[in-house]
């Protein structure tokens, strides 16, 4: 790795998502790869989330901008596959979510067959309250403020939470 | 490239219109956690029929852009089910208006996405390799999609007597219109025999099955497929598509080469 690709490493490390402020591109799962292009220039990889998130225009306007304050001269790309996964979601990552009141998502099922889907939620489906940290939770919509994430109650503390959906 | 072209305007076709017309319950949801569910799909939508029409826009070259694909076509160039653009009610005869029946809007995304969950997990093997990449994202967006509709249609035809009859005759009038999903195009054929496109046909005993389940569930009787077979797909519309166009396309054909 030569010094250029390891300082647009260095420059994106604090760059966080702008809807949920307190965890970073990288640890998400955004910022895919790094590397020098056969023409020697910088290219910055990034994969979108879900495909109607409005806020993928802004992280790729946030990553210019970043770049740009480094002094680093450098193309942002966007790419489809593999498509984005949860899974890529740091364990410090998932931390930060839980610390911001937001309970990080589970492991995508694996295999997941359409029809194993919809039929019944896998067992394993119990989102822990992250404000009490208790079990005894229960979803109130498939659909939080964000299309990544559904929206839960906890029946211990009463209090209200988003749960990032595994994607 | 012509049956690429076609191909995958039919499906981005298919997700703006159904993302448009769900996206009427914006600030008019019975619930406020369904208003914001419904956006939520719409967004979903939208962002697949960017994709898609980016990827048009990128093989049609010269200075096609995905805008000028969603604004700038008329009614007979879309290609998307005739399902997708009907009202959120049932028929209505002469000038006869209806409110917003969640009923209608429930059942019509459960049917299409139980659909689009076999068709996206079958394109993730299209030889389009593009198509692949957006079919795998669709995919993970629709299966919430599905479960979403699903769960309503379930709790609608199995609640109270008047939830049953309204989520029944919503059935009865939407149910007909997936008959257009099993009748394949000349533009489909052309598709699936340059290996970019799924046979539809080959998904339908797992959509049945789909079906037939979340009915059960619901107490809903499945009505009896009959009757004319529409061919939206083919650019021949309802009187609705029209109209939902000239809401969706006015603001850019208003300022055109708008930018914001």
């Amino acid at each position: 790795m030569n010094t250029s690709v390891e300082a647009v490493w260095a420059a994106l490390e604090e760059l966080n998502d702008p809807e949920i402020p307190v965890i970073s591109l990288r640890e998400l799962g955004i910022l895919r790869d790094v590397h020098s292009a056969p023409d020697g220039s910088l290219e910055v990889v990034i994969t979108p989330t879900y495909s109607g998130c409005p806020a993928m225009s802004q992280i790729e306007e946030d990553v210019r901008a970043t770049l740009q304050r480094a002094g680093i001269s450098a193309r942002v790309m966007t790419r489809l596959s593999p498509a984005w996964t949860t899974d890529w979601m740091t364990d410090a990552g998932k931390e930060k979510l839980r610390a911001y009141g937001i309970a990080p998502p589970h492991q995508t099922p694996a295999g997941s067959k359409v029809v194993n889907f919809i039929s019944k939620p896998p067992k394993d489906e119990i989102v822990p309250c992250p404000h009490c940290g208790s079990a005894h939770t229960v979803e109130s919509s498939h659909f939080g403020s964000t299309a990544c994430k559904a929206l839960y109650k906890c029946r211990d503390c009463q209090e209200p939470f988003d749960y990032f959906k595994p994607y | 490239m012509k049956p690429a072209i076609d191909y995958l305007l039919h499906l981005a076709d298919n997700a703006l219109v159904l993302g448009q017309r769900n996206a009427e319950w914006c600030g008019h949801g019975p619930i406020l956690e369904e208003d914001i569910a419904l956006s939520n799909v719409s967004l979903d939508l939208i962002g697949q029929a960017r994709l898609l029409y980016q990827l048009v826009a990128s093989l049609k070259g010269g200075n096609c852009t995905e805008d000028r694909l969603a604004y700038f076509r008329d009614t007979h160039e879309f290609r998307n089910y005739t399902l997708l653009e009907l009202p959120h009610h049932g028929p209505l005869s002469g000038y006869a208006q209806s409110s917003l029946d969640y009923g209608t809007t429930i059942v019509r995304n459960f049917l299409y996405s139980a659909l689009m969950a076999l068709l996206w997990e079958a394109l993730e093997k299209s030889t389009n390799a593009d198509l692949a990449a957006i079919a795998a994202k669709s995919l993970k967006e629709v299966r919430y999609h599905l479960r979403h509709s699903r769960d309503w249609l379930v709790r609608l035809g199995d609640g109270t007597d008047e939830s049953h009859a309204r989520v029944q005759a919503s059935l009865d009038h939407l149910f007909p219109y997936t008959q257009e999903f099993w009748a394949h195009s000349p533009a489909e054929a052309a598709a699936i025999a340059a290996g970019i496109g799924v046979d539809v046909t080959t998904l339908k005993a797992d959509w049945d099955s789909i079906v037939d389940a979340a009915l059960e569930e619901a107490t809903l009787k499945r009505p009896a497929l009959s009757g004319y077979v529409t061919e939206g797909k083919q650019g021949i519309h309802s009187e609705h598509l029209g109209f939902l166009l000239a809401e969706m396309q006015s603001l850019a054909r208003a300022h055109p080469n708008g930018v914001w």
